[in-house]
């Protein structure tokens, strides 16, 4: 009976954490472009991915579903919306708290590292603040009966219209981030910067703008992402951005902070461990283990890869420099 | 610049003689604290704490003046977060002028707060908190009482239901991890093994977690007949909404931390079906006694008040009672805490609710329990049963 149940979960078990997985692996872009190009962790990065999503969920409530579009163009633009809005706050942090901090001497590593954690609460609060003045806390995604229907594969894997969405913009916007950084010159330039930024400027990039370029792409991935957050869990608030913001950098430092097909690794592989431990652990142990220590097996699983894997699983080593 | 100097000097003589008359024939300032999460994802039901509390101060604060003392409400937010309620505590014992506390929202937090508060002997009577520890332990026997009843009676109150309407046969338990969440589930869940029901998933979820598939999934195959949730609405509602969005049909049964009109907020109208909760604040129907608060309450914070806001004011008021029965007794003198908690302890009147009245514990006499139906609007919610201890 219950070898039966852990394989009849198995396929919907997979296809859950595969969604869990593509949110992380979106924000976790974020974490490694800026660590590429500056080796700051941008802890403020969680809540530019709050702020999306509330803007889009906002966007959808008051704007969006009163009209009588297809709910996939609703959703598109409340991406786009979400999107904008989340770079613009993400330009902000960078140039009114971050750059200015950097263009100091002496400011060092430890002092933007604090910072970012003080940006992140103060949009904690800006946000709950601004949204208490119209008695909201909770923001719940609309009901949109269309994301709620199936599409049976088989008798164990049954696929609401929501995943396939999401798993098909996620896709999207990592292929598209991947050509641009790839593909394009201002890819190339970004990536020079973030081998040798000295270098990169004696060839004439302007690295500044570089820096800039790394903070709006993340931030608009991550208001993107932060829509889809809350399509996928069904409601979002000022203080959603810090879980899932702590997994998502857990999941570029297990892929190899820097590198951008290692966040996309990294956010998958931590959804899907996070999934299958929090389904197994209870059945396995026969309920004396419960969902809730599921965080103990990614974490372990984390600390075990990185001890094998200092870098993690696609960084590289920084190169000496003599 | 001379003009200026002869003006501040005349300004002074005009405060000092006022600041004299006052001291002459002021009374004295005692404040009730509210505390209670103002902020965050509870602050709904922690404002109704206040706002209840508000309306006994305006209409009981006039028993305290012939003892020349004026009632004032404070309310502190203690953002449902034990630390940030013992700094509150802490603040508040070393206020001479506050006579007793009215609070708190979240079982956790009275349990770290109250151990401050019995140091200074300074009385809480709390018009939520079930957690059955709140008036079992000796540090604490003294000041914390309530007015809502406990969970190890509420649990099995909903075990009771469950087998007697819903007839379930198979169950999910999942509890919060809180002390009130796994407090409620454990009763619920040694109950219902009791009375022979499978319990087929006992599991906690961090009180954060917004992805409940892991479980859910499981629910899918298994068909449970009740998924029971001890545990918060916030939480519960997205659990509901993932529930339905699954086409899980299971009846969801939860404690009075469901008892809010967020729930379907967030869990969305279409998605309340079968869904079930106890709750120690009696639905504002079954209260004939509450009609003018309700009104009172609408005019003045144009909002809705919950159960928790009439159970508030009764706990204000039996406050209230307790100190003017102390002031007497001490003719004038300054405010001694011990003797108003040991005052609470004796208040006998008929409140909103019922009956107020405490045992050598703490806890109400006569504690009511009441089933109701989630409606696909709060103001659709039905009573179901009510259970009286």
């Amino acid at each position: 009976m219950e070898t039966s149940i852990g394989w009849q979960l198995l396929p919907m078990t997979l296809a859950d954490g595969l969604s869990l997985g593509v949110m992380y692996a979106i924000i976790a872009l974020g974490y490694t472009l800026v660590y590429g190009v500056l080796g700051l962790i941008n802890f403020a990065h969680s809540e530019v991915f709050m702020v999306g999503g509330i803007v889009g969920v906002e966007l959808l409530i008051y704007v969006l579903t009163p009209t009588s579009l297809h709910p996939l163009i609703q959703l598109a633009l409340a991406l786009l919306g979400a999107g904008f809005a989340a770079a613009a706050v993400a330009w902000g942090v960078e140039r009114y708290a971050y750059y200015p901090l950097r263009s100091r001497p002496g400011s060092g590593s430890l002092a933007p590292l604090i910072t970012g954690i003080g940006v992140s609460l103060v949009l904690m609060d800006t946000v709950r603040l601004f949204e208490s003045f119209f008695g909201h806390f909770e923001r719940p995604f609309p009901s949109i009966a269309w994301f709620e229907e199936t599409y049976a594969v088989s008798e164990h894997l049954i696929l609401s219209y929501k995943s396939l969405v999401i798993w098909g913009l996620g896709g999207g916007f990592l292929a598209l981030v991947h050509g641009l950084v790839n593909r394009t010159r201002w890819g190339l330039a970004l990536r020079a910067v973030a081998q040798d930024t000295h270098a990169a400027m004696l060839l004439g990039i302007e690295s500044r703008k570089m820096v800039v370029l790394a903070f709006v792409l993340g931030g608009f991935l991550a208001g993107m992402g932060g829509v889809l957050y809350a399509l996928q869990f069904g409601k979002i608030n000022a203080f959603s951005g810090f879980v899932p913001g702590i997994k998502a950098f857990t999941a570029a430092v297990l892929g190899g902070i820097g590198s951008i097909p290692g966040a996309v690794l990294g956010g998958i592989l931590l959804g899907l461990i996070e999934m299958l431990a929090g389904t197994y652990l209870p059945l396995l142990t026969d309920g004396a283990i419960g969902s809730e220590y599921k965080d103990i097996v990614t974490f372990l699983l984390l600390i075990l890869v990185l001890l094998c894997r200092p870098t993690g699983l696609l960084g590289k080593p920084k190169a000496e420099k003599v | 610049m001379r003009l200026k100097a002869s003006f501040i000097a005349v300004m002074f003589g005009v405060l000092s003689t006022t600041a004299a008359t006052i001291a002459l024939s002021a009374p004295q300032v005692l404040k009730i604290v509210t505390h209670s999460p103002l902020s965050g994802a509870q602050s709904t039901t922690g404002e109704t704490i206040k706002f209840g509390t508000q309306l006994a101060v305006d209409d009981f604060g006039k028993i305290l003046e012939p003892y020349n003392a004026k009632l004032v409400l404070q309310a502190e937010d203690d953002q449902s977060n034990p630390t940030v309620g013992v700094a509150n505590a802490n603040r508040l014992i070393g206020d001479a002028s506050v006579i007793g506390i009215i609070g708190h929202f979240n079982s956790g937090v009275a349990m770290a707060t109250t151990e401050v508060y019995a140091k200074a002997n300074l009385v809480m009577i709390s018009p939520a908190n079930t957690n059955p520890k709140i008036t079992e332990r000796a540090s604490t026997s003294k000041i914390a009482n309530r007015v809502c009843g406990r969970d190890d009676v509420q649990g099995p109150a909903a075990q009771s239901f469950m087998s007697s309407h819903l007839k379930a046969k198979k169950i999910y338990v999942i509890n919060d991890k809180t002390a009130y969440g796994s407090g409620l589930a454990q009763e619920f869940e040694k109950a219902s093994r009791k009375a022979g029901v499978q319990v087929l998933l006992s599991t906690g979820v961090d009180e954060k977690e917004t992805d409940f598939s892991s479980i859910l999934n499981r629910a899918v195959i298994e068909k449970p007949d009740v998924i029971f949730f001890g545990g918060i609405y916030s939480q519960g509602g997205l659990l509901l909404k993932q529930m339905r969005q699954k086409h899980i049909e299971s009846v969801l049964l939860g404690g009075d931390g469901l008892d809010s009109a967020e729930l379907q907020t967030i869990a969305g109208a279409a998605n309340i079906r079968n869904v079930y909760f106890t709750s120690v604040a009696m639905p504002l129907n079954q209260l004939p006694k509450a009609k003018s608060f309700i009104e009172t309450y609408k005019t003045k914070f144009k909002k809705s008040p919950d159960g928790f806001a009439v159970a508030s004011y009764d706990a204000a008021h039996a406050l209230i009672l307790a100190t003017a029965e102390s002031l007497k007794a001490k003719k004038g003198q300054a405010v001694d805490r011990a003797d108003i908690a040991a005052n609470v302890r004796k208040v006998n009147f008929e409140g909103l609710t019922g009956t107020i009245a405490f045992d050598n514990k703490g806890d109400i006499k006569a504690a009511r329990y009441v089933v109701i139906e989630a409606g696909a609007t709060p103001a659709q919610n039905k009573t179901a049963a009510v259970i009286t201890k």
